[in-house]
């Protein structure tokens, strides 16, 4: 169950945690992978760790052009296609809403949700000639529940749960899937930053008493991928420790 | 240019799977050939691919009959 072999995917955001551990997950079921990000470097350490069938495109996703190009040498350089999208990148501007300023807004919208947008758009010819395809966002338990001092990350993440609900019945009849994965509290770089006393709070709230792993969204991304899951469309899968039970 | 009308119509006939007979100048896509919205965007693009031509977004709109895709084509070849 859940062989990808044969299949071609692209990873945005892959240089992060999560991104990182959903690329290694997409391979090891036998999908060739285009890993995608602005840090070229890691991205490179990571293709390298991978060995054959990865390739690497780096691109800013608050850049239009980047994103056209992106799709484009993805699909080039994976044989002239691409079956499964996994919408990662993200980045936030954390603060209280009297003092977010409208960069920090614009910002996060127009690289989580506007971004994610332009590259499943670009991609999505192809999917329909071929009659396949796999478009799994990554959004987050906070575009459902909300967070103090991210209004502006939950927006967008809410955003692509809509946007993703659309697209679903939009492409449906053409064998295409697009599902949303919202991670908990995911041991990763960008909840490292968060002080003892931030975890122990957040700990408090989880029933499984610990943070996931990165390797526990990828699983789910790879179910997502799958053929097996070719029923499952316009859906959030949380995976969250039970912190929220939506 | 019977040339171009015949290729138009042998596009028409394998995406939507009619008959070619069905598939009159004066047949609309959505009304008579059972395409949906989806399938007007997917036409479009696959003209584009075998004319090798950009067809804008408001000229695809007005495309609504066999006969208006052969009649537009035709027309971007010529200019």
């Amino acid at each position: 169950m859940f062989d990808l072999t044969g299949k071609a995917a692209l990873v945005t955001g892959a240089s992060g945690g999560i991104g990182g551990a959903i690329a290694r997950a997409l391979h090891k079921q036998g999908a060739t992978v285009t890993l995608s990000g602005t840090r070229a470097e890691a991205l490179e350490e990571l293709k390298a760790s991978l060995g054959d069938r990865a390739h690497v495109v780096a691109a800013r996703m608050d850049d239009p052009a980047d994103i056209d190009r992106l799709a484009k040498e993805a699909e080039a350089v994976m044989a002239g296609k691409l079956d499964i999208l996994v919408n990662n990148a993200g980045i936030t501007r954390d603060n209280l809403s009297m003092r977010m300023k409208d960069e920090e807004w614009d910002k996060v919208l127009q690289v989580n949700l506007t971004g994610t947008f332009r590259l499943t758009r670009a991609t999505m010819r192809g999917m329909m000639k071929r009659r396949f395809g796999r478009v799994i966002n990554i959004t987050s338990i906070v575009g459902v529940t909300g967070n103090p001092g991210q209004a502006n990350y939950a927006a967008a993440k809410a955003g692509l749960i809509g946007m993703s609900k659309s697209l679903a019945q939009e492409l449906a009849s053409r064998g295409i899937t697009v599902n949303c994965l919202a991670p908990g509290f995911i041991a990763t770089p960008m909840t490292d930053v968060l002080t003892d006393d931030q975890k122990k709070a957040i700990l408090g709230r989880v029933p499984a008493d610990r943070l996931g792993t990165p390797e526990e969204i990828a699983a789910g991304v790879v179910y997502l991928a799958s053929d097996e899951a070719a029923y499952v469309t316009g859906q959030t899968l949380h995976i969250n420790g039970g912190m929220a039970m939506i | 240019m019977s040339d171009i009308a015949e290729r138009v119509k042998k596009i028409v006939v394998e995406h939507l799977g009619v008959e070619a007979a069905q598939v009159k100048e004066e047949a609309k896509f959505i009304d008579d050939l059972g395409a949906d919205s989806l399938d007007t965007v997917e036409l479009v693009m696959a003209f584009e691919e075998e004319f090798g031509i950009e067809i804008p977004d408001d000229a695809a709109e007005k495309i609504q009959t066999v006969g208006d895709a052969i009649g537009f084509i035709k027309g971007t070849a010529k200019s």
